[in-house]
């Protein structure tokens, strides 16, 4: 069976949508292309589909909050949502950024394009606040249903509870809920 | 906040608010002609705590809506709270059944993200302890998997081999379970002396062991009615929904990070992966029974070359501790004691992503540092997630008591999946 | 003298009520099948070969809570999941124990944070807390030992 040769990701955006992509970056040998939030569903079916790339297989969707620091021209705005697909013909592995602002963070599901997503696009749902639009089932997955709040902020306080030591016992007993039946 | 238990209990059962459901059950379930059945997060075969909300035409299953989140902990915020090195025990109990793949995880992604070497011989190590907990995570998926469809010898045989591996991990490590034996740079100490010996005998004793686990199963009739065709899953379908590991196997698709994208000097190693072909339980089944037995072979091939002596740990001692016996003799090592120990070290502001082949499928860790000793985020993808997503597509239009066979032979662990 | 010296060689033997009842209750009594994490996998443990807990009696591990008389709580609590606890406590039958196993359910371990209840302690009542990250099953074992050692010591005036 005929493999068609491996093309470069980040030259094919750009000659087929270039109004997509804002921004290339490159890590320790990892590719990372930032591209516009609402053109995201064209550019991964774009990937998936086009013989050269067939990155078929979504291996992780993560939110990452910049909150408190301030915007950079490397991250303009709070929220940025990571995409890491694979591709198992050419054995190689890119990720997509969207950076999306403070106010109204919303961007299309990818769920059209690969299943996958509806779990991982459901706890970001929970967990940081952001909105996927058309996505079917935007409930609480890990939270209880009736929590407020979104853990993974950065501002959300991490709820530790104040240590008991042997000098601060009484204190915290006064206080800490203690079952007796 | 104040928790009152009589509160607590008035709010435990779920109010069966119907027009909740409309879009996620069929119709048939707004009329009452198919009954909605709660497996609860409470139940024996469920391998944790997972509630499914199962909506039942007599005996056959119409719709499976997982529900997860009784386990999870907020490992990810709490890692985020610590430095990285102290962020290794926390990864060890999100997948408790093989703790050394998480922590693997999270090391290779803390190694990409500040450039630090490992040596050959902690690369060594680390693949045997990786090996060893797949073998012991097989174990226990194999006897909780035979005690759900009701051969329970199976059970107690493998937990009596998985006994015989915790010892080795406490020889090395001395926890049986969470050990926190791989860390960031190599692993935490030099094997003690003997190890070697144990593990020898450990391999020549248990391919015996998997001979017998074939005898009583493989070719066992019920086994065979009760697995044959049940729970099948395309390989277009795992592909689109995530599933790897084991599972994707089972359908046929060759991808195993260990040959595509190998780490810690797994190109070196001589090993096969067994492919299923249909993508039922069996295939699934077999495939991990297959991994036993190439588990034993890495690891004698990797025995063989822990003779030679080497470092078990980097030596760049900006982001790695010197070893006590330094710290009397050398004024660099007493400072960069004293700054691992309070700060840690710093990670550039920049993203990685790393992901390792664990019993149950691809965990990826993605780590986001601040330029700061903390982390900005650390997001772990964990295959039981994936899995229990896949769920549904593979058991409805069976019966409830394939569910179980099905459950079992997708091998979820709820901690990895609430993490 | 008098009695027990007169029924001694026809197979009777004499005790009080509160002895015979303890040595029941603690002859056999059946665990709640309740592991939530990694110290499940330890009880799981301590169940099977090596480190058997059929020897003390418990070798049916009862999924019903209506059937069972202990409950060990193994892994961590989440807030989530507290209701569930409480409301499986509450269908147990008296006499009911619990035992706190691991550190998590004892104080909340190594999670001090918002998801996590600290300390199963309270939404229920604990007998015993068994200490460890996971604990080994000898420990498990010497803390199901403890909750022997403290019904033995039980009298009329608690239960009746």
């Amino acid at each position: 069976m005929h493999i068609p040769p491996a093309i470069d990701p980040v030259k094919a955006i750009q000659e087929k949508m270039p109004e997509a992509v804002l921004r290339v970056k490159t890590f320790r040998d990892e590719t990372t292309i930032v591209v516009d939030p609402a053109k995201i569903v064209n550019v991964m079916l774009f990937l998936r589909n086009t013989n050269g790339l067939v990155y078929n297989f979504l291996s992780d969707i993560s939110a990452v909050d910049y909150y408190p620091d301030p915007t950079t021209e490397e991250n303009p705005e709070r929220f940025g949502v990571a995409y890491h697909l694979y591709s198992m013909l050419y054995n190689r592995r890119l990720r997509i950024k969207a950076y999306l602002p403070e106010e109204d963070p919303v961007i299309p599901t990818i769920i059209p394009v690969w299943e996958g997503a509806n779990w991982l696009e459901r706890e970001i749902i929970d967990m940081m606040g952001i909105t996927f639009e058309g996505h079917p089932d935007p409930r609480r997955l890990l939270m209880p249903e009736d929590w407020n709040g979104h853990p993974h902020r950065r501002d959300y306080p991490l709820g530790k509870e104040t240590v008991q030591f042997s000098f601060n016992v009484e204190e915290i007993s006064k206080f800490k809920p203690f079952a007796t039946e | 906040m104040a928790v009152n238990p009589n509160e607590l209990a008035t709010k435990a059962t779920w109010e069966g608010n119907l027009e909740q459901l409309r879009g996620l059950v069929s119709e048939r379930a707004m009329t009452g002609e198919t009954m909605l059945l709660n497996m609860g997060p409470h139940h024996p075969s469920t391998h944790g705590v997972l509630r499914l909300l199962l909506e039942l035409d007599g005996e056959e299953i119409v719709t499976i809506l997982p529900d997860i989140g009784f386990l999870h902990t907020g490992i990810e915020k709490n890692i985020e709270d610590k430095n990285y090195e102290k962020g290794v025990p926390l990864t060890d109990r999100m997948d408790y059944l093989s703790p050394m793949s998480n922590n693997m995880a999270f090391c290779l992604a803390v190694e990409k993200l500040v450039d630090l070497d490992v040596p050959e011989r902690a690369q060594i190590i680390r693949v045997i302890c990786l090996e060893l907990s797949r073998i012991a995570s097989h174990m226990v998926w194999l006897g909780t998997q035979a005690l759900d469809m009701g051969a329970m010898s199976v059970f107690l045989y493998c937990f009596r081999e998985r006994e015989y591996v915790l010892r080795l991990f406490e020889m090395v490590s001395g926890q049986r379970m969470m050990g926190s034996y791989i860390r960031p740079g190599g692993v935490w100490r030099d094997i003690p002396d003997g190890f070697i010996e144990e593990v020898t005998q450990f391999v020549n004793y248990f391919p015996a062991k998997v001979d017998d686990y074939e005898t009583l199963l493989v070719n066992n009739p019920i086994w065979k009615d009760r697995t044959f065709g049940v729970g099948i899953l395309e390989p277009e379908l795992a592909l689109s929904l995530g599933v790897s590991g084991a599972s994707l196997r089972g359908s046929g698709v060759n991808w195993d990070i260990r040959k595509a994208t190998p780490y810690s000097g797994y190109e070196t190693y001589n090993f096969d992966i067994p492919l299923g072909e249909h993508g039922d339980v069996y295939d699934r089944f077999m495939c991990r029974l297959g991994e036993l037995r190439e588990s034993i072979k890495i690891i004698n091939q990797a025995l063989k070359r822990l003779t030679k002596k080497g470092e078990f740990r980097s030596k760049n001692r900006k982001f790695t501790f010197p070893m006590r016996s330094e710290l009397g003799q050398s004024m660099e090592a007493v400072i960069h004691h004293f700054k691992l120990w309070t700060y840690g070290f710093d990670a550039p502001n920049e993203e990685v992503y790393a992901s390792v082949e664990s019993p149950r499928g691809e965990i990826g860790c993605y780590i986001h540092g601040t330029g700061g000793n903390k982390p900005r985020r650390v997001h772990f993808k964990t295959p039981s997630f994936m899995h229990i997503q896949a769920i549904p597509a593979m058991a409805e239009g069976h019966m409830i008591a394939d569910l179980v066979a099905i459950i079992g032979s997708v091998d979820i662990v709820l901690g990895d999946c609430d993490r | 003298m008098g009695v027990s010296s007169k029924l001694g060689n026809l197979g009777v033997v004499t005790t009080t009520l509160e002895t015979a009842v303890n040595w029941g209750r603690t002859g056999a009594m059946w665990p709640l099948l309740f592991g939530l994490a990694c110290c499940a996998i330890e009880m799981m443990a301590a169940q099977a070969s090596d480190y058997d807990l059929s020897r003390f009696g418990m070798e049916l591990n009862r999924a019903s809570p209506r059937q069972s008389d202990l409950m060990i709580v193994a892994g961590r609590v989440t807030r989530k999941m507290a209701p569930v606890v409480r409301q499986l406590y509450d269908q147990m039958a008296d006499p009911k124990w619990v035992i706190s196993m691991g550190d998590c359910a004892s104080c909340g371990g190594v999670y001090n944070n918002y998801a996590i209840v600290q300390g199963v302690d309270e939404i229920i009542p604990v007998d015993v807390y068994v200490a460890g990250c996971p604990p080994r099953p000898e420990q498990l074992i010497h803390g199901i030992m403890t909750l022997h050692e403290k019904i033995k010591g039980e009298r009329i005036s608690d239960w009746a």
